[in-house]
């Protein structure tokens, strides 16, 4: 490998007009714009060696640990009606939440990206808070602010609203905790991108919805499926906030993370594999169709290109 | 610019959808819960409990709903909720509308006394045996063959002997085993306080791993297989035995333990609310029937009927059996003196990391 | 001065997005954080500084800020790797690979620890072979390490990830073409362009790694001044019914871990100002 890249630079610094003299423009060109094999080969295996010990590992847990007992045994445990309620419940809260962070992010990427204001800095780190709280600072604070013993409880309570122990407890905390994530992932991209493109398309006489939709949508689009997916993730994966504010009854308020914690402490390690190994899938599913959609992207653009 | 209508345009109105949908659904649910609120021969509790007694009323709510039923014409239905004590206490307190709490231990339900004032100071006496209708103790789990050869507390703070215990902090079943110790302690020292902190603080230098629940606890012993001894519930040493590793491990039975009251209580603010006063009542001093007594004998807790228990002495061995009441002067006092902060547990953390 | 004037007034929606970004984020966090820090208002100052000073939880900030930092230093040079590996190489398995980085968020933080302790207790698949070699995990500050790495994994990967894709390959190739080697043009012309995202990635693993909770638990052992972690004191508090206790550490944390955002979007802004 040493030697033909050694070889290739005499010949390179020989400069003259042969017949090589193509081959040679054409490797010092790959040189200038692209990593030598070997590199390649080294970083493509550190990196398969961080994933392998940190991701495949903990995943061949997971999936070992659901399926050891057998297909049947996995059913089983997902057709428990307390998982299938947990299941509900997961759903009904992403359904929720999701959306609502969505538009936050774009909001926010937009407000941040596009404009120059003062103390920006601090509404960028007021963003990324959410994710310094630790979860269980999370469920403390609501349920100091609507517990029974807390400042709004008596009030909520003399209006019979629930919020904690209840539905709404759980989607506001995990509201809370997966606030930052699309915003987090579309703010850079937008920084970096700039903003010559709205400019031109709005002094071109476009209103500014029209800008967004055909200008500024298409540019964020894989920032913006990234972090839809990151925060659909979390939502179904929160697990300490929820746990303080959910009150765990039983087919009730237990998401899938809570009913997975009962699962394991009753002894019950298959069955809290296998509701664990759906969840990982639900969460995939997403991935799954952002590759689709992907892969049609660029089957699009070669047919244009062709 | 003439711009026909753009996609991106079709995944807004989803997204509206969904939020709409979403909205929709949160909607529809409360809605079935207050309809169902609505029905008079359909009756709901809550039951609020801790960790290890989810097996024992999965089954007791069966056999007090077939008892309810015959006797009152109505259906009922029991919710469970289960966690740590001291947690489970404090999401009633802080408004989860439980019925009836079945916790580890008194102090969790003082405090919806002190805390909440949800129930009379005197609720501990409104029904037998201190409210407890069913005891335990704490006994040694130990490894199959007995390799370390664990036959008491005295060799826990032997140097080759690893403990696992939960972490008295979060635990109400730590502190059982906390008090265990201690009060153990006191009766070989002759009740010399600084040689029973000597003795304590020495099992805790040879505890490896806090974890945060007894559960927590059990699962690093037979799973992780970290440690040589585990301090547990007699009835969740049982369950380990039975469920998790037949032949694994053995219990080893100390000559002396505290006896270990988890008591029951109905929420009396909750039911007043709910109008549930007379099912709650009923569920709580239904267990103390004879058959609510077998079947907490046949999930390890030892009954307080005598004839139960002598009908299921061979689960039950016979040991030397103090009260938090007689060597503590009750849960409020132990709670002050040794759990809270600076309390004499922080002391010994504090002797053991000494700088 | 003027043109920076004249760019403001044609974009639109300033008015529109920050008024919703200010009413969500107020709504869902802002208030209720204000609220927990009056609360924490209504106790003594004595009473605060005692219960943030504590023997027992300085030692768990040490641990937890020390742990969040490592972590999160191991997932920047990690983290960059993978992205650009998975952006710019084409490799067999490449997709499932990319699919898998999310996995840290999928999995509940208690299936994780969980996971993880299987995985690195000596008795585990991986444990066992470490301690051959007298390398300890679970049960250590290292497993507190491993854990935290574990959860912020996918942070760095995916702010850098669209950055990278979006990174036009004609800049590269201008400056190749300028006669920059490969070195020089990734140290001139892609690392200032992913600067910003890397340390986003940077900011938001250490910050999610200070407040974790969940999978910590399983594999640190817990054990007061040496492996116990800041928000598991916090928890121990809140169980006994000490809120004050609890919401004291917890505005201290909440405190500094501001703070270093605030440095981090600082230096972010900085740069991106000066190289805009």
């Amino acid at each position: 490998m040493n030697t033909s890249n050694q070889a290739a630079s005499e010949v390179d610094r020989a400069d003259t007009p042969t017949a090589s003299d193509n081959d040679a423009l054409a490797k010092r060109w790959r040189r200038a714009t692209e990593e030598p094999a070997w590199l390649k080969v080294t970083l493509i295996t550190v990196a398969l060696a961080f994933v392998a010990l940190f991701l495949v590992l903990p995943l061949s847990v997971v999936l070992f640990g659901a399926f050891e007992r057998g297909i049947a045994t996995w059913l089983e445990a997902i057709r428990d009606p307390d998982a299938l309620s947990a299941i509900r419940l997961t759903l009904l809260i992403v359904a929720i939440v999701v959306p609502l962070n969505t538009l936050f992010g774009i909001a926010a990427a937009w407000a941040i990206a596009k404009f120059e204001f003062r103390g920006k800095p601090i509404l960028i780190s007021l963003i990324d808070m959410p994710f310094a709280i630790s979860p269980v600072v999370v469920g403390l604070i609501f349920v100091i602010l609507f517990g029974s013993q807390g400042w709004l409880g008596p009030w909520l309570a003399a209006h019979d609203l629930r919020i904690i122990f209840a539905v709404p407890g759980i989607v506001i905390v995990i509201a809370f905790g997966t606030l930052p994530f699309i915003a987090r992932e579309l703010i850079p991209l937008m920084q970096q991108q700039g903003k010559e493109e709205e400019e031109a398309s709005l002094t071109l006489g476009a209103s500014g919805f029209k800008t967004f939709w055909h200008v500024t949508l298409p540019n964020i689009k894989w920032g913006l499926i990234y972090g839809i997916i990151l925060c659909n993730a979390r939502a179904m994966g929160e697990f300490g906030a929820v746990a303080v504010v959910s009150g765990r009854i039983r087919g009730e308020t237990n998401t899938v993370p809570l009913h997975i914690e009962v699962l394991y402490n009753e002894y019950m390690f298959t069955a809290a594999f296998a509701v664990s190994s759906l969840l990982t899938g639900l969460a995939l599913v997403t991935i799954a169709i952002k590759s689709v959609v992907e892969w049609q992207d660029e089957r699009r653009q070669r047919r244009a290109a062709a | 610019m003439n711009l026909t209508a753009p996609p991106t345009l079709w995944s807004l109105s989803k997204l509206t959808a969904s939020i709409l949908i979403g909205g929709a659904l949160l909607g529809a649910t409360l809605g079935v819960s207050s309809h169902a609120q609505a029905q008079p021969e359909r009756v709901e509790l809550l039951n609020v409990s801790y960790d290890p007694t989810r097996e024992f009323y999965r089954a007791y709510n069966q056999l007090f709903a077939e008892h309810w039923r015959e006797g009152h014409d109505q259906e009922v239905t029991v919710r469970q909720s289960h966690g740590g004590s001291g947690s489970q206490g404090r999401s009633v307190i802080d408004g989860i509308d439980a019925d009836v709490v079945t916790l580890a231990l008194a102090y969790d339900i003082d405090a919806l006394h002190d805390r909440g004032n949800l129930i009379p100071d005197d609720w501990q006496t409104r029904l037998p045996h201190n409210s407890s209708p069913y005891t335990s103790t704490i006994v040694l789990l130990v490894r199959n063959g007995n390799p370390k050869n664990i036959q008491g507390w005295d060799d826990l703070i032997r140097d080759d002997v690893e403990v696992i215990t939960p972490n008295p902090k979060t635990s109400g079943g730590a502190r059982w085993n906390f008090l265990a110790l201690w009060g153990y302690g006191l009766e070989q020292f002759d009740g010399d306080e600084e040689q029973t902190f000597d003795f304590v603080r020495q099992v805790f230098e040879n505890v490896p791993v806090l974890d945060s629940g007894a559960r927590g606890a059990t699962n690093t012993f037979v799973q992780r297989r970290l440690g040589d001894v585990l301090l547990a519930w007699e009835n969740e040493a049982i369950l380990s035995v039975e469920q998790l590793g037949q032949g694994d491990f053995e219990i080893v039975v100390p000559e002396q333990s505290i006896l270990a009251e988890p008591p029951v209580a109905v929420v009396d603010a909750n039911v007043e609310r709910k109008g549930t006063r007379d099912v709650a009542e009923g569920y709580l001093e239904y267990l103390y029937s004879d058959e609510a007594q077998a079947l907490a004998a046949q999930h390890y807790y030892r009954p307080i009927d005598e004839a139960v228990l002598a009908e299921y002495a061979d689960t039950f061995p016979s040991l030397e059996l103090f009260t938090i009441d007689e060597v503590f002067g009750g849960w409020r006092e132990a709670q002050a003196r040794f759990f809270n902060d600076g309390g004499v547990f922080d002391e010994i953390l504090e002797a053991i990391n000494a700088p | 001065m003027s043109i920076t004037l004249a760019r403001r007034r044609v974009i639109p929606g300033f008015g529109l997005t920050m008024g919703f970004t200010l009413l969500y984020m107020g709504l869902i966090f802002l208030v209720p954080v204000g609220a927990f820090l009056l609360y924490t208002t209504t106790m003594s100052w004595d009473t605060f500084w005692h219960a943030v000073t504590q023997r027992q939880v300085v030692a768990s900030y040490k641990l937890s800020f020390g742990g969040s930092l490592i972590a999160a230093t191991i997932n920047l040079f990690f983290g960059a790797l993978l992205a650009w590996v998975l952006v710019r190489y084409r490799f067999p398995g490449k997709r499932l690979i990319d699919a898998l980085v999310d996995l840290p968020f999928a999995l509940p933080t208690a299936v994780a620890g969980i996971a993880l302790v299987t995985l690195y207790a000596s008795t585990g698949w991986v444990g066992q072979y470490l301690e051959l070699f007298g390398v300890r995990v679970a049960y250590t500050q290292l497993g507190v390490v491993v854990a935290l790495t574990y959860i912020g994994l996918p942070f760095v990967v995916r702010t850098v990830q669209p950055v990278l894709e979006d990174l036009e390959a004609e800049w590269e190739e201008a400056s190749a073409s300028l006669g920059a080697d490969r070195f020089t043009t990734i140290r001139r012309v892609i690392f200032p362009a992913l600067f910003p995202a890397l340390l986003t990635g940077y900011a938001l693993a250490f910050a999610r790694a200070l407040g974790e909770y969940g999978s910590v638990v399983f594999i640190s052992g817990n054990l007061p001044f040496r492996t116990e972690i800041t928000p598991l004191l916090i928890v121990a508090k809140a169980e006994q019914y000490d809120y004050h206790g609890a919401a004291a550490i917890g505005t201290v944390m909440l405190v500094v871990a501001f703070a270093m955002l605030l440095v981090i979007n600082g230096l972010q802004w900085w740069t991106s100002r000066r190289h805009g």
